[in-house]
C-alpha cells in the first residue's frame, strides 16, 4: 500500500490556503458568486454607513412622504427623514445586531451542544429537556413576550434572540458531535488524560465546523428576519433607530397609493437572504461530499 | 422447478459467458482523472469459478462490478469491451443492462448488514428481484427462496424469511443475500468479499453453502477477496491484480504450488512469519479474577485472569462477542469492572479512568483496528506526534520537532511526513502514526486492538515486523487483540483464548497451538483457512464424521 500510494497518486504539492481559496472562487457557480458581491456590498454598506449616507441618521430634511427627487433619490418616510439615508443606516443597525444574536446562540448552544455529546448523563439529560421545553413555545410569542417583560433595548433582543436561536443550534451541534465523539481519536484522547477544554475544542469542533458555519449562514437570516419582524411588530428596535422591518411598518400607508417605496427595506431584507442562502448553498455542496453521489 | 431443468439443461460447461477485453476505467479525485484499471482481459465460462485477489486499490472491486457493465460514481470507463453472453455491455442502452442485472448477472456485497433495507423482512427483500423483472410470481418466488434458505443451509429455512436484518446473524445474513442473489438463477455471481467481516468460525459455513450453491446451479462466479486461502477454497482459476493490471494468472492448484512472478511468492510468503516464544517471570499486567457489564444487562467478562510478562507480547484471541474487546477496555480504564481488580507494575490500578494519574495513563497507551478513526483528520503528523510528548514529557520548540522526526524516523518513515494530515497516508501509513503517537508517551504496556486487520496482507506483515522490532529495542509488551490465528503465530509468546466472555485456555503459544486442544480452541483453530485447496472439503468430511 505505501508503493501504491507513491505510483498511483502523487501527493500533491502543498499549497497556501490563499491560492486554495481562489481556485475553489474560479470554480464556484454564478450564483455563488452573486451571493458573495451582494453580501459584500451590504457588508460595505454597513460599515461605512456615516460616510455614504447623505445625511445623518435621525435628521429630519424635508415634508413627509416626498416623492423620488435628484435631492432625496427615494424620497422622504412619514416624518421627513431622508429614505435613503434610513435605509443605509439600518443596514448597519439590523446586521450588526443579528449578527451579534446569531453569534450569541452559537457561542451557548454549540459548546453546551458539544458538552452534552461528550459528558452524556443527567447533563445532557437536563439541558435537553430545558431546550424541549424552550422549542415548545412557539418562538415569536416567546420573544414578543421577554421583550416586553425586560424591554425592547438592543442588548435584550440580542439575548433574547440568542437565547431562542441557541435552542437550535444547541440541537444540531450535539447530534452532529455525537458522531464524532464515538470515534477512537476522541477515546484516545481521553485515555491520554486530556481536559475537557481540549476535547472540545482541539478535537471535535474542527471535525464539525463545516456544518456548522452553514447553520451559521442560515440561522443568521432566521435571526434577521426575527428582528425585522419584532421591529414592524413594534418590540423590536426603536425609533428613532432605523431598521428595516420597522421601515416597512412606518411607511405602510403609502402602498395604498401606489407607490413602492415601502417596499424597498423589504426587499433589502429579501436580497440579503437570498444572497447568503446561495453562499452557504455553495459551501454545503463544497464540504458535505454531496457530488460524490453518495 | 420443471422452468429451471429445461434452463439448466440449456448451460454447458465450457462456452464463453463473459469476455472482458483490455478494460480501462478511470477514476476521479480533486477534478483529476486517473486510471484505476489499466487494461485487464477476463475470459470466463459457464460453471466457473475466477478468484481475483490483490491487496486493496488494486481494483478488483472496480473489476468485479466492470462485469456487470457498470463503473461505480466517480469511475468511467475509457476503453476496452465487456461482452456478457454476445450482448456488448459497454454498447447497450441502460435499460438493457437494467435487464440484465438481477436476473442474469448479481452482486453479493461485503458487508451484508449494509446492503438490507432494515425494514423490510428478509424473504420480501430476498424474491424482489424475481418478481420486479417478472420471472416469478409471488407465490412461486416465496417458495423457491424457502428452498434455497434450505440448501444454503439456514437455520428453519421455512420461517427465517419473516425475520427482519437485525434479527439474524452476520453469517446468516450474508446467506441470505447469496439466496437473493440466486433467486433468477443467474448465469453469472460476483462475490465481492463475502465473509471478510465474518469470523473464522461463521466463515467456514458461510463459504461451504456458496461453494455448494454455486455448484450445484452451474452458476459461473466471479470471487473477490484479499484472501488466498479464502480463494484457494473457492475458485477453479485465480488471477492477481496489482495497479489495476494483471500479474498472473494460472488454474488454482498450480497458482499455489508454484507461483511465477515475485509479487504473488510475496503474497504468498507473508503467512510464514512466526516468532521465537520466551517468558519472562516479572509481570506488568495482571488482570485477576474480572466481571464486566454494561449496565445492569448480562456480564460480558465472567471471572477473567490474565497476565502480560514485561516485554513479552500476549495475544488475546476469540471471535466478535468473546469479550476481548471489553478486557481492553477494563484494562484503560473505561470501563470500571464489577468485580476482581489490575495491578500494573505490582500496584493496584484504580478502576475508573478519572481517578488515575498522568503517570499511569503513559504507561499504558492503546493502538487501535481502524487507523481513519484513530487520527484525528483534521491534525498534522506534527500535532498527532507531537502532543502526548507535549503533554507527557512537557517537549516544546526545537526539541519537540526532533524528537517527532527520531519517532517519524523509528516508524520508518521520513520527516517529509511531518505536516501531513491522516487524509494524504495510506492505511499503512496512518497504522505507523498511530504507533508513534503511543510510542512517543515512552510506554511500558501497548494494548494493540485487531491493528492489523483492517490491513492488506504485506501492510500487515510489516507493521508486525515493526513492532517486533520495536519491542526488542524498547522492552514493551503487548495485549494484542486479535481474531487470526496467522498473526498470533507470528507475534505471540503467549495466548489467550477467549469465547462468550470466559477464558477458555491459556498459556505458552505452542502449548495452546498444539493439541490435545479444549474443544473451542479445535474449532476456532480448525476454522482458519488453509492454503490448501481441499482444506475445505476435507475439514467439512472431517465434521460431518464427527457428527455422526
Amino acid at each position: 500500500m505505501a508503493e501504491a500510494l507513491t505510483e498511483t497518486k502523487v501527493p500533491r504539492a502543498r499549497r497556501s490556503k490563499v491560492a486554495a481559496a481562489i481556485r475553489e472562487l474560479k470554480k464556484a457557480p454564478w450564483s455563488a458568486w452573486f451571493g458573495l458581491i451582494v453580501l459584500t456590498a451590504y457588508v460595505l454598506v454597513a460599515v461605512f454607513a456615516g460616510a455614504i449616507a447623505p445625511y445623518k441618521e435621525a435628521e429630519v430634511v424635508g415634508d413627509s412622504y416626498m416623492e423620488w427627487s435628484a435631492l432625496y433619490p427615494l424620497g422622504t418616510d412619514q416624518l421627513g427623514r431622508d429614505m435613503l439615508t434610513r435605509m443605509i443606516y439600518a443596514a448597519r443597525n439590523s446586521m450588526g445586531i443579528a449578527f451579534a444574536a446569531t453569534l450569541f446562540s452559537f457561542m451557548t448552544g454549540g459548546v453546551l451542544g458539544i458538552m452534552a455529546s461528550i459528558l452524556r448523563g443527567w447533563f445532557d439529560q437536563a439541558i435537553s429537556r430545558f431546550v424541549d421545553a424552550l422549542m415548545a413555545i412557539p418562538s415569536l410569542i416567546f420573544a414578543l413576550m421577554m421583550l416586553s417583560i425586560l424591554g425592547p433595548t438592543a442588548i435584550n433582543l440580542i439575548i433574547v434572540i440568542g437565547v431562542v436561536d441557541a435552542t437550535r443550534v444547541f440541537r444540531l451541534t450535539r447530534a452532529v458531535s455525537m458522531n464524532v465523539v464515538s470515534l477512537d481519536f476522541v477515546e484516545a484522547a481521553r485515555l491520554r488524560g486530556e481536559k475537557l477544554p481540549w476535547i472540545v475544542f482541539r478535537e471535535i469542533v474542527p471535525n464539525i465546523l463545516p456544518p456548522l458555519i452553514t447553520e451559521f449562514g442560515l440561522r443568521y437570516c432566521f435571526v434577521f428576519l426575527t428582528i425585522s419582524s419584532l421591529s414592524f411588530l413594534g418590540l423590536g428596535l426603536q425609533p428613532p433607530t432605523a431598521d428595516w422591518g420597522l421601515m416597512v411598518k412606518e411607511n405602510a400607508t403609502l402602498i395604498i397609493y401606489g407607490d413602492i417605496t415601502p417596499l424597498l427595506p423589504a426587499g433589502a431584507i429579501a436580497l440579503l437572504t437570498v444572497a447568503i442562502n446561495f453562499v452557504v448553498d455553495w459551501f454545503l455542496h463544497k464540504t458535505s461530499g454531496l457530488r460524490d453521489g453518495q | 422447478m420443471g422452468n429451471d431443468n429445461l434452463k439448466q439443461s440449456t448451460r454447458a460447461k465450457g462456452e464463453i459467458l463473459l469476455e472482458m477485453r483490455g478494460v480501462m476505467i478511470e477514476g476521479e479525485s480533486d477534478d483529476v482523472w486517473h486510471q484505476i484499471v489499466k487494461g485487464v482481459d477476463i475470459t470466463l465460462r459457464r460453471g466457473e469459478v475466477l478468484g481475483l485477489i490483490g491487496e486493496s486499490g488494486a481494483g478488483k472491486s472496480t473489476l468485479g462490478i466492470a462485469a456487470m457493465g457498470f463503473a461505480r460514481p466517480g469511475c468511467r470507463f475509457n476503453g476496452g469491451s465487456v461482452t456478457f453472453d454476445g450482448i456488448d455491455l459497454l454498447a447497450a442502452t441502460d435499460e438493457e443492462r437494467r435487464k440484465l442485472r438481477g436476473s442474469r448477472i448479481s452482486y453479493v456485497a461485503q458487508s451484508a448488514a449494509a446492503s438490507f433495507n432494515p425494514a423490510h423482512r428478509l424473504i420480501d427483500q430476498t424474491i424482489e428481484t424475481a418478481t420486479q423483472h417478472g420471472i416469478r410470481d409471488t407465490s412461486s418466488a416465496v417458495a423457491d427462496a424457502k428452498d434455497l434458505y434450505g440448501r444454503l443451509r439456514l437455520p428453519n429455512p421455512t420461517t427465517i424469511g419473516s425475520r427482519y436484518p437485525h434479527q439474524v446473524s452476520g453469517g446468516q445474513l450474508q446467506r441470505v443475500m447469496t439466496a437473493m442473489a440466486m433467486s433468477c438463477r443467474p448465469d453469472l455471481i460476483i462475490f465481492d468479499e463475502p465473509t471478510t467481516a465474518l469470523d473464522v468460525t461463521t466463515q467456514v459455513e458461510v463459504l461451504a453453502s456458496i461453494r455448494a450453491i454455486v455448484e450445484e446451479f452451474n452458476t459461473a462466479a466471479i470471487y473477490i477477496t484479499h484472501d488466498l486461502a479464502v480463494v484457494a477454497q473457492m475458485a477453479h482459476r485465480i488471477m492477481v491484480l496489482r495497479h489495476g493490471k494483471l500479474v498472473e494468472e494460472a488454474p488454482t492448484r498450480e497458482m499455489l504450488a508454484e507461483p511465477k512472478e515475485a509479487y504473488t511468492k510475496s503474497l504468498w510468503a507473508v503467512r510464514k512469519l512466526a516468532k521465537e516464544e520466551s517468558t519472562s517471570p516479572d509481570l506488568i499486567l495482571k488482570v485477576d479474577h474480572i466481571d464486566a457489564a454494561y449496565g445492569n444487562a448480562v456480564k460480558i467478562l465472567d471471572d477473567v485472569s490474565i497476565s502480560v510478562p514485561r516485554g513479552r507480547t500476549v495475544a488475546v484471541v476469540g471471535e466478535s462477542g468473546s469479550g476481548k474487546s471489553t478486557l481492553a477496555r477494563v484494562v484503560t480504564g473505561l470501563l470500571p469492572p464489577s468485580k476482581g481488580s489490575v495491578q500494573f507494575n505490582g500496584r493496584d490500578l484504580p478502576s475508573a479512568l478519572a481517578q488515575r494519574d498522568k503517570e499511569s495513563l503513559r504507561r499504558i497507551q492503546m493502538i487501535y483496528q481502524s487507523p481513519d478513526t484513530a487520527l484525528n483528520p483534521r491534525h498534522r503528523v506534527y500535532d498527532i506526534i507531537g502532543r502526548p510528548l507535549t503533554f507527557y514529557h512537557n517537549l516544546r520548540g526545537k526539541a519537540l520537532e526532533a524528537r517527532i522526526i527520531d519517532l517519524l524516523k523509528m516508524i520508518e518513515l521520513d520527516e517529509t511526513y511531518i505536516d501531513r494530515l491522516p487524509g494524504e497516508l495510506s492505511g499503512g501509513q496512518k497504522q505507523r502514526i498511530c504507533i508513534a503517537r503511543a510510542l512517543a508517551a515512552e510506554p511500558d504496556l501497548i494494548i494493540c486492538d485487531e491493528v492489523t486487520s483492517a490491513l492488506d496482507q504485506i501492510v500487515q506483515e510489516e507493521i508486525l515486523k515493526l513492532l517486533l522490532r520495536l519491542q526488542a529495542e524498547f522492552d514493551i509488551s503487548y495485549l494484542f487483540i486479535t481474531h487470526d490465528i496467522a498473526t498470533v503465530r507470528a507475534i505471540a509468546d503467549e495466548i489467550v483464548v477467549m469465547n462468550q466472555g470466559k477464558v477458555v485456555q491459556q498459556g505458552l503459544k505452542t502449548k495452546v497451538l498444539s493439541p490435545p486442544h479444549p474443544a473451542y480452541t479445535e474449532l476456532l483453530l480448525s476454522s482458519v483457512p488453509e492454503m490448501d485447496p481441499d482444506w475445505l472439503t476435507n475439514l467439512l468430511q472431517k465434521r460431518a464424521a464427527k457428527t455422526k
